[in-house]
């Protein structure tokens, strides 16, 4: 066992501290946050020359080969710096299962394009009345000559009004909530046949809801057989977004430290109360568990699949629990300042609590876990 | 020992609901149910209507235009007034600076102002805050110099809520500089209009504009603007915190909130079936459900240990602390409820007469903004760890 970064996972845990430190001030953030687009393309750019948005491709595609902890720490860095770009939509789950997917066609247009930073990309998985289940796919997929034409709507997809292609979800068999018969597809976000409702998150993001009407799709890989590569980018999704929390609640609990250390009540430092010295302990065992547990996350990618799909459960359920811990914290230990949208730890806040509603929250990953209970974790 | 409503009390809460059913405006309990936005005139409106029943103030003696209710009726009318969504009296007159213009004011001063507060003409706000002075408030710096039969203020206030609609503050200011912290404080009334007076907006986390700050250079204030005597604010400071602290358990809100997130709970649908039949989430609700029966039965036997007459004391300081917690739980479980349509952000939609159509189902539009807002709960109004000190300290004798 070894806890330590190779060299080269230590050299993009740099490259992105690097980027996040000197490209990513709050006040930088505000602005791109509020603009038009929500993000920052030239940050997009900068991605690309640092060969960040390659991370989890081969290196024919000018890749990175990375598995799991590489991901890991690209976003833990991203979440120090509450990065609003499109990087998970793009690169970990629209990205990943592309290249699990697609012919060598594709994957040489698409993967490639990515890489390069001219491609954004989204997936739409998930539906209105399906929630957090991405089995529940309602959205058809009808073959008509060599292409397909899909119809369905799909629900708060990540980045999905700036996207130019998306990877869409759809039925080509079985009932509306099951692994079989659900394909993927790419579709060009103008195509005709769709129309997108994008908005913003009130963690500062973009989404969008997405109406699919007759809209022609180019299939990725086998009819049918998209779920188990569709798990395994939700799979890399989940530890990009387990690190991109436990990146932001260490902020938080740093900003909250400094600031019971500097904030005089009553003519001392608050951070003088023992009660608020507990408190802010709390915190940090709650922040510890959260790296712990993303750790295990991005280090079981490629274990049996029912204990990958326990420990994945586990991670995400911990994030939900402890990131709602210290973002009320954080911002409770802040008093009214906490409150303010000019302080950055409301920000944090928002960020962290809003990732348990992404690929799965608390309730949802405890169902889950509680299913697989009985799962033996020497079976790794 | 009886924990039923007397028949009295009983034909008391009739009449408040048979009032609401009749007075309260539809569109404005419509507003509050859903989660919108109330304007300045909704909450007049409101008001003036309370009012002209003679039920605009709860809290002062009978011969000032007090309603003269019992601690358990007003209980049941602020419970009946959450059911129905009515909205909640705006404290800052009524309940903050009426009472201590009443205990300590000039027969002057409540001629002048009490009517005014009664018919909701005048909008007041509360500064006491600063930004070195929050939970230790006796630190505050405003400073008032009295130049003849003027004071000079100098200094800045902050959080001051809906100060931007406000005619006037009552502040606490510091008029002896060389006195021991609580005792060179004042408590003047300031005309927001008088010049050198700036209000300027903070935004919240949710994108609010709920709160500001008011900044005084060199403003001018008639010496018959001080309540009490000078340099014994903090009296007058103490003495209407027992008023803010009263009605703080909030049970007619969340048993609102709860009724709401049930409805919520039964219509959502998750694997096929209603959420409400989620093992772990009706579990949650079960947990929420006892709490607050803990909670009614804890402020009804405060309430009527105060029966005799007066506020709560520091018991106050536990039902602050259990309703918040409570409030802020609810509001956990809506974002819950909602799912992953929790993200989406669009404050338009808090408008009442927003027309657009919701992202999600209609009752998601609000949920992540108000669980952000209500973290405010247990920050203000004597933050809970200020609370706990309270008890440890009052109760405790620690
Ligand atoms: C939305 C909102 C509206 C408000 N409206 C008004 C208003 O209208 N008028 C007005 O005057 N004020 C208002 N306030 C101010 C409010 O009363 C203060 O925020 C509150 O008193 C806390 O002060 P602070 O923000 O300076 O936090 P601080 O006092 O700096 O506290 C920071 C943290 O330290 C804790 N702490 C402080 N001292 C101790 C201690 N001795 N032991 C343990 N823990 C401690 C606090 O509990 C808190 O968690 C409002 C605040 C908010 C957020």
């Amino acid at each position: 066992m070894d806890f330590k970064l190779n060299d080269e996972q230590r050299m993009l845990e740099e490259t992105v501290g690097r980027l996040v430190r000197d490209g990513y001030p709050f006040d930088a953030r505000e602005k791109a946050r509020t603009s038009e687009l929500g993000y920052s393309t030239q940050m997009w750019q900068q991605f690309a020359e640092l060969g960040l948005l390659g991370v989890p491709f081969a290196e024919d595609f000018g890749g990175f080969n990375g598995g799991g902890p590489e991901l890991m720490v690209v976003a833990e860095g991203f979440g120090r710096g509450l990065v609003l770009e499109p990087y998970l939509a793009t690169v970990v789950l629209s990205g990943t299962l592309i290249d699990a997917l697609g012919n060598d066609a594709q994957k040489e247009s698409l993967i490639s394009a990515i890489v390069g930073g001219e491609l954004r990309l989204a997936l739409a998985a998930y539906e209105p009345e399906g929630r957090y289940d991405h089995t529940h796919v309602a959205t058809q997929a009808e073959k008509q000559g060599d292409s397909y034409v899909i119809s369905g709507r799909k629900a708060v997809v990540l980045h999905g009004d700036s996207a130019d292609k998306l990877v869409v979800i759809a039925r080509t068999g079985g009932e509306t909530r099951g692994r079989e018969g659900l394909s993927a597809f790419v579709v060009d976000a103008d195509a005709s046949g769709v129309s997108r409702r994008g908005y913003e998150t009130i963690d500062g993001l973009r989404a969008a809801e997405i109406h699919f009407d007759n809209a022609s799709g180019e299939l990725l890989g086998e009819e049918g057989g998209a779920a188990d590569a569709l798990e395994a980018s939700l799979a890399l999704g989940i530890v990009a977004l387990c690190a991109e929390a436990a990146g932001a609640m260490e902020v938080a609990c740093d900003q909250t430290l400094a600031y019971i250390k500097e904030r005089q009540q009553f003519g001392v430092a608050i951070g003088k109360f023992q009660a608020l010295q507990h408190r802010m302990v709390e915190m940090r065992m709650e922040l510890e568990k959260a790296r712990s547990m993303t750790i295990l996350a991005a280090c079981s990618l490629d274990a049996a699949p029912q204990v990958r799909a326990k420990r994945l459960a586990a991670a995400k359920a911990i994030i939900g629990k402890s990131g709602r811990k210290v973002a009320e914290e954080a911002i409770q230990l802040h008093g009214g300042m906490g409150m303010m949208e000019e302080t950055a730890v409301s920000h944090y806040a928002k960020r962290i609590v809003m990732i348990d509603h992404q690929l799965g929250d608390l309730g949802y990953h405890m169902q889950m876990l509680e299913s697989l209970l009985d799962v033996d974790e020497d079976a790794a | 020992m009886d924990i039923n409503y007397t028949p009295e009390e009983l034909a008391f809460r009739d009449e408040v609901r048979s009032f609401l059913d009749n007075k309260l405006p539809k569109d404005i309990a419509s507003k509050v149910k859903n989660g919108q936005h109330l304007g300045k005139d909704d909450t007049v409106r409101w008001q003036k209507i309370l009012n002209e029943q003679g039920w605009m103030a709860m809290h002062w003696p009978v011969e000032h235009g007090g309603t003269g209710w019992s601690p358990i009726q007003k209980h049941i009318f602020e419970e009946e007034c959450a059911e129905y969504g009515a909205p909640t009296v705006l404290p800052f007159g009524v309940n903050m600076v009426a009472p201590v213009i009443i205990k300590f004011g000039t027969e002057e001063q409540k001629q002048t102002y009490l009517p005014k507060i009664l018919n909701s003409d005048v909008w007041w706000c509360q500064g006491y805050s600063e930004p070195g002075a929050g939970s230790d408030l006796a630190g505050l710096k405003t400073k008032a110099v009295r130049e003849g039969d003027h004071y000079i203020v100098n200094g800045q206030k902050t959080w001051t809520t809906l100060g931007q609609h406000a005619d006037w503050i009552f502040c606490l200011v510091r008029t002896d500089p060389n006195a021991k912290k609580q005792e060179g404080i004042s408590f003047l009334l300031i005309d927001m209009e008088t010049p050198g007076i700036t209000v300027r907006p903070l935004i919240t986390l949710d994108g609010e504009h709920e709160v500001n700050e008011v900044f005084f250079d060199d403003v001018k204030v008639p010496v018959e603007n001080l309540v009490g005597e000078e340099n014994k604010g903090w009296t007058c400071a103490k003495y209407l915190l027992t008023f803010e602290r009263t009605g703080i358990a909030g049970v007619g809100q969340s048993k609102a909130a709860l009724k709401h997130l049930k409805t919520v709970a039964r219509q959502v649908q998750q694997n096929g079936k209603p959420l409400i039949e989620d093992p772990l989430f009706r579990n949650r609700l079960a947990d929420v459900e006892m709490e607050l029966m803990a909670l009614e039965m804890t402020n009804l036997r405060t309430v009527a240990a105060a029966q005799a007459g007066g506020v709560p004391g520091a018991e106050s300081s536990f039902l602050k602390i259990m309703g918040t917690e409570l409030r802020q739980e609810i509001t956990d479980l809506f974002r819950r409820a909602a799912g992953p349509y929790a993200q989406p952000f669009l404050p338009e939609s808090f408008e009442a007469d927003y027309d657009g159509e919701s992202v999600g189902p209609d009752f998601a539009n609000t949920v992540s903004a108000k669980y952000f807002n209500m973290r405010k709960l247990s920050i203000f109004g004597g933050s809970n760890e200020i609370q706990k000190n309270i008890i440890a300290k009052m109760i405790l004798g620690l």
